[in-house]
């Protein structure tokens, strides 16, 4: 990210606004937009037969003759050198097959960092791997053990001796934040952004709050660990991997270990569940060095502590929220600003701001963030990275402005919604907050909530009900890719090196897919967590359906004319062109006369052809830079809070999204939960704990680390606008992560609508409520 | 010694520190039977030992010897899919699948729990049989994680066996 | 985890004589776990978690639990459930089903502390893992800790939900060891830290947990358990609280109250027992005496808001039993 890139896209911006609408993708809404076939239908996961009953192969399934496993060493250090490295007694024990360090790995470059310059980048660091014997984080990789069995591998990895000399890093936020650093780009916007003098206006505001919110650091904590099954045939690659990034992470390991890409094999069918932690880390490619010392097939399987230890989570952040208004609560000023950690050696800013940048219109504003040096394991994106921590911010502010003004905080939301992106200043694409708010305020009952904090109990337990503004931009990521395939049997097929890690990826592109080509959803195939397939980007951004689906859109304009070419003059549909037809009936059909019609099978037939195949990648996404395209949310939750032990339980909660078109509810619903119930850990149990003396995460554990057990998650209710977007691909936007936007302000408060007690530090335990 | 898995008679492992979890999937090639964190705090390893849920990951596969175990694999009869299988894709309880196997075999215990009277910590009158709630069924089930956020789902598809064997 | 041995006691007389050479193995839900985090590294496993275990009734009216009894089944038990209802409370408190299956009411006894810094091998100094190696939770990751009953040398809290209701049963731990059978109030089994926070029971060498013995009890039928914790469930406690009250002509005539979570051992209140009884059960009472127990508590930055939490746990389960008696 650089300074360059801000005037790239600034400039690709402005000419794209000149450009007539027609030009653009989705300039004119795609047909399928409205039409009742497959998609909008409930249809449950296609593969879910296969997960209840326990075959689905996940990466650590795969059954290979020959298997040996591998076992990580950590540094329990956090900076300096390695001065003693004795491998002898490790090398010596039963079953080992090769230890790698710094003096036998593999010479190798770091990945290339995660940037918008380079779409297959994978690197979430930079750093040297198993290169040199210095070490730059506690937790990093110092060693691997591989061995016959994973017995074997664990305890010879405890065997190794190893020394360090210590030299002293950045491990305490309070320090590393005074000297923390502002970087020119937050992802896609310049870091700063300002309006006005805000700090003026706020202070001869009629009305002001101004308070400083916190949010600690997470981990994704996915339930499957971090796993490769690793098989080398020559100079010939394949990866059994656990990832979201299946193409990228293909083309990054032929890369450093000087393979042709075609050579290079990556599968991942399953992924149990990634959240964005499920990219490209150290492990990747210590696996396939190791198999290569090792010459046999490898397994690595990341252990729960190995997985704080290798992959890093979500920053802790310290946000200023100050807000404005006038008498009218029209606001006047609007400052958002903080600091999170992001080491030099990483890539991921957690961009808190950005959400807020396009929440709400003021008078004046200030958008900036810095980022401080820590030595911590590099962080990364993490379900909604920004938008989950930032609108913890600013909706507890309005909420916190609200209560000041004695107006009930919906109103004062609807007041301060913008009718064009309040920076840029573009149209929105669509944009319907309010009736999401209308909505939701009328389904939960809102109307109920006594304004009046802590007036509702029962017994010992308070009861109150807050609710928060939820979003997350839109995304479709260039680069994406499928091929479809038309059987004379009239079947068809789709395939692209998607991930499906849950969402639904597969069930709802056959739905898109049946509509697009005239067919029935039984009558499609798709296929996809293979890098042999056409590339499809990482699914990240909540940008993977969209992206697919305008791939989708592609290749079925060029099969038309495939189609064409291949009917030839004794069909029916001869001496028509590709824009006089479209797909319906297992076939293509005249658009002006439906009776000319022919079935795929018939023009296959004739053809004397077995299939036809077309490969395509989707336009360019100029319509992300023509419009403001952001998912939104409105989120209503009822709490309870202990008046004698001060814990929070969760008895409600409700979600109305405004996300465009929904394809499929059911798996639509399944992901606005599951986000919401990330949102619920965030607001409520999770940290990831540093010893900051140390640096060292000191509850790298299930047990330790408190993710959402079954009884902290109430019954969550899911409705929707279902407005399409008419610039988007069959009208829908992402939904993947905006259910985890805005609940932690939701539940933080209904905390203070139930006792009057605003906490602004998050996870929301007992202790800071009594 | 040996061990009943899904009613075959196998022969436990030579190495005695070895998991049942590990020999389920490394030994016998298994893989229904999830590993998530190997320290006893997820619920993904979930198996039955002589009809009761245990966690596989803290158990070695030597203490199995003499008992009958039954994985993921071994629930259903034939084909078909077992009911609690059935009911987790009717009410959509899972979305990566990954902790699914330990979901399923959890609930599966669960209900023979539920039927036999035993209380939960959220049983209000311990002396009397525990009331058919979802709250009941979500402690219940407390020890199998999900991160996707599939409880919802879950909750629903035990409640409505457990609903449909009163 | 060492390559090791794995042999079934046939009966507690062999578990006796190997009990010196062997690790003894119940459940497994806390031992295997510390196996392979490398803190527990035994040679030698002795399986006695196949021995025979039930409930009996003893003489005077009480119960003597099998050591290798399983937690869920010593929280089924509807004499339990009906007589002790804070000991089931307890049990089912804790941990998850499938653990409560697996772990034996011996072996609960003997867990050892969730601290951080003990679990951490790799990284961290502890004197109860390291003699005399240090303290690193002191000033470091500590809401788990204890500030009842710490030390200079170890501040970890006893992680047990059943300890602390068998506490305030005054359960008696059965032992048969080398040299014969004895007997230990549950109060003298764990030890405080001290200086020596490596020494964690009274057992003598070779000794095996053979069963407990809850006395009959007037109050026990309507006691209490609550547990309070960050998650929901599945969560240790940060406080908790076993307690019952038995009034006669509305005063209280007898008391038991055993906290969790606080304490470097399940940590029974005698300072509030001794408050309570003979006096009339009054909001004011309650809190004089939550005040006194908590009194002399140590606390880390983390730990600063559980004398409190406990106070207020402890004046709401009482305010409930007295309520409930009158």
């Amino acid at each position: 990210m650089s300074t360059l890139q801000n005037v790239l896209i600034g400039s690709v911006r402005t000419a794209v606004g000149w450009l007539p609408e027609g030009w653009l993708p989705g300039g004119r809404p795609d047909p399928l937009i409205g039409r009742h076939g497959a998609v909008g239908r409930q249809s449950a996961l296609s593969d879910a037969p296969e997960k209840v009953t326990g075959a689905a192969r996940f990466a650590a399934d795969v059954a290979v003759d020959g298997l040996c496993h591998a076992a990580l060493v950590h540094a329990p250090i956090t900076r300096g050198r390695i001065t003693r490295l004795d491998t002898t007694a490790a090398e010596a024990a039963p079953g080992v097959v090769a230890v790698v360090t710094h003096r036998n790995m593999p010479r190798v470059d770091s990945p290339a960092l995660i940037g918008l310059s380079n779409p297959s980048a994978v690197g979430n660091s930079d750093l040297p791997i198993l290169q040199d014997d210095r070490v730059h984080y506690n937790g990093q990789v110092v060693a691997a053990v591989v061995a016959e069995t994973q017995a074997q591998a664990d305890h010879a990895a405890t065997l190794l001796d190893i020394g360090y000399e210590v030299t002293k890093a950045p491990t305490d936020f309070a320090t590393a934040k005074a000297s923390a650093r502002t970087i020119p780009t937050l992802l896609y916007e310049p870091t700063q952004r300002a309006e006005g003098d805000a700090e003026a206006d706020l202070s001869t505001s009629r009305y002001a709050v101004d308070a400083i919110y916190t949010t600690p650091w997470q981990t994704h904590n996915a339930i499957e660990l971090h796993a490769l099954t690793v098989i080398w045939e020559g100079d010939r690659l394949t990866v059994h991997d656990a990832t979201q990034m299946i193409a990228p992470t293909a083309t990054a390991l032929a890369k450093m270990f000087g393979l042709k890409r075609e050579n290079v094999r990556v599968l991942s069918p399953f992924v149990g569940g990634g959240f964005g932690g499920k990219g490209f880390w150290d492990h990747h490619v210590i696996a396939v060095a190791a198999a290569r010392l090792a010459g046999r097939p490898l397994r690595l399987r990341l252990t729960r502590e190995g997985v704080y230890r290798v992959v890093g989570g979500r920053s802790q952040t310290e946000q200023r929220v100050a807000l404005g208004a006038d008498a009218e609560g029209r606001f006047t000023a609007l400052i958002h600003t903080g600091t999170s950690v992001m080491p030099p050696y990483s890539c991921s800013p957690e961009a808190f701001t950005l959400g807020t940048r396009a929440m709400y219109r003021s008078g004046s504003y200030l958008y900036s963030q810095r980022h401080a040096d820590m030595a911590v394991v590099p962080n990364t994106f993490m379900r909604a990275p920004g938008e989950a921590v930032g609108t913890f911010a600013v909706e507890s502010a309005v909420d916190e402005l609200a209560h000041e003004m004695g107006i009930d905080p919906i109103e004062l939301r609807l007041r301060n919604l913008p009718e064009v992106h309040p920076v840029t200043g573009v149209r929105f694409s669509q944009h319907a907050l309010d009736q999401a708010y209308r909505d939701g305020a009328a389904r939960f009952g809102w109307a109920e909530r006594p304004a009046t904090p802590g007036e509702r109990r029962d017994g010992e337990w308070r009861i109150g009900m807050g609710c928060a503004s939820g979003s997350f931009p839109y995304v479709r990521l260039p680069g994406a890719s499928v091929r479809i395939t038309l059987h004379r049997d009239g079947t068809a097929a789709v395939a692209c090196s998607a991930q499906d890690m849950g969402m639904g990826t597969a069930t709802v592109q056959t739905q898109h897919a049946a509509d697009r080509l005239g067919l029935t959803p039984e009558t499609v195939r798709f296929v996809s967590g293979d890098s042999d397939l056409p590339p499809a980007p990482a699914a990240g951004g909540s940008g993977q359906t969209a992206s697919i689906a305008g791939a989708v859109m592609a290749a079925s304009a060029k099969l038309v004319g495939e189609l064409i070419r291949l009917a030839g003059n004794a069909s029916p549909l001869a001496g028509l062109r590709a824009e006089d037809l479209h797909f319906d009936r297992a076939g293509l059909v005249a658009r002006e006369d439906p009776a000319r019609h022919e079935s795929f099978a018939a023009i296959l037939a004739r053809a004397n052809r077995e299939e036809v195949s077309v490969t395509a990648s989707g336009a360019v996404p100029m319509e992300m830079f023509r419009y403001a395209m952001h998912s939104t949310s409105a989120i209503f939750a009822e709490v309870r809070v202990s008046d004698v032990t001060g814990e929070v339980r969760v008895t409600r909660m409700l979600g109305s999204f405004d996300c465009g078109t929904i394809l499929n509810p059911r798996t639509a619903a399944s992901q606005f939960r599951g986000g919401m119930i990330m949102g619920l850990g965030l607001a409520l149990t999770e940290e990831t704990l540093y010893d900051e003396r140390t640096g060292r995460i000191m509850n790298p554990s299930l047990a330790d680390y408190h993710v959402p057990a079954h009884l902290d998650v109430p019954p969550i209710d899911v409705i929707w606008t279902g407005i399409p977007d008419p610039r988007t691909p069959l009208g829908a936007r992402g939904i993947g992560e905006i259910g985890t936007t805005g609940v932690a302000a939701a539940i933080a408060n209904a905390v203070f609508n139930a006792t009057g007690k605003r906490v602004r530090d998050l996870p929301l335990t007992l202790d800071k409520v009594l | 010694m040996a061990i009943t898995v899904n009613g075959t008679k196998v022969d436990p492992p030579g190495d005695m520190r070895v998991s049942l979890l590990d020999f389920l999937r490394d030994d016998l090639h298994l893989t229904g039977t999830k590993i998530g964190c190997n320290q006893g705090a997820c619920g993904a390893c979930t198996v039955l030992i002589d009809g009761e849920r245990v966690l596989s990951c803290l158990t070695l596969a030597a203490q199995a010897d003499g008992r009958e175990v039954t994985t993921i694999e071994g629930l259903a009869e034939g084909d078909a899919l077992h009911a609690v299988q059935a009911a987790f894709v009717d009410h959509d309880g899972l979305q990566c699948g990954y902790c699914t196997p330990g979901q399923v075999c959890a609930a599966t215990a669960l209900l023979n729990e539920l039927r036999t009277g035993s209380p939960s910590y959220v049983t209000g009158d311990l002396t009397a049989a525990a009331p058919l709630t979802a709250e009941e069924i979500r402690e219940r089930l407390s020890g199998n994680l999900c991160r996707c956020g599939a409880h919802n789902g879950i909750v629903s598809a035990v409640l409505a066996l457990a609903e449909a064997r009163t | 985890m060492t390559v090791l041995r794995y042999s079934r006691a046939a009966d507690l007389a062999e578990a006796v004589s190997a009990g010196q050479e062997a690790r003894l193995l119940g459940g497994g839900t806390n031992l295997i776990d510390l196996m392979r985090k490398g803190v527990e590294r035994p040679q030698h496993l002795l399986d006695v978690s196949r021995l025979p275990a039930g409930i009996d009734e003893t003489e005077d009216g009480g119960l003597l639990i099998g050591g290798a009894l399983s937690n869920a089944a010593l929280a089924a038990d509807p004499r339990i459930r009906a007589h002790y209802p804070m000991l089931s409370r307890a049990v089912l408190a804790g941990a998850s089903a499938q653990i409560r299956n697996m772990a034996t009411v011996a072996g609960n006894l003997m867990q050892r502390t969730r601290c951080p810094y003990f679990a951490d091998v790799a990284g961290a100094s502890c004197n109860r893992r390291v003699p005399g190696s240090g303290c690193d939770a002191q000033g470091g990751v500590s809401r788990y800790t204890a500030v009842l009953g710490t030390s200079k040398s170890c501040i970890a809290a006893h992680p047990s939900d059943m300890a602390v209701a068998l506490v305030a049963l005054d359960a008696v731990v059965c032992l048969e060891g080398p040299a014969g059978p004895r007997r230990l109030a549950i109060t003298d089994f764990h030890l405080l830290p001290g200086d020596s926070p490596e020494k964690e029971t009274a057992l003598a060498p070779g000794e095996v947990i053979s069963g407990v013995v809850l006395p009959p009890s007037s109050l026990a039928a309507r006691s209490a358990y609550r547990k309070v914790r960050d998650r929901a469930s599945y969560a240790f406690a940060l406080v908790s609280v076993a307690a019952g009250l038995r009034l006669e002509a509305g005063r209280i005539a007898e008391a038991r109250i055993a906290l969790g979570g606080v304490g470097t051992v399940p940590w029974r209140a005698a300072r509030a027992e001794a408050l309570l009884i003979g006096a009339e059960p009054t909001p004011e009472l309650f809190a004089r005496a939550a005040d006194a127990e908590l009194a002399e508590a140590e606390t880390q930055p983390a730990t600063a808001f559980k004398p409190e939490l406990a106070r207020r746990t402890l004046r709401a389960v009482l305010t409930t039993l007295a309520e409930d008696a009158a």
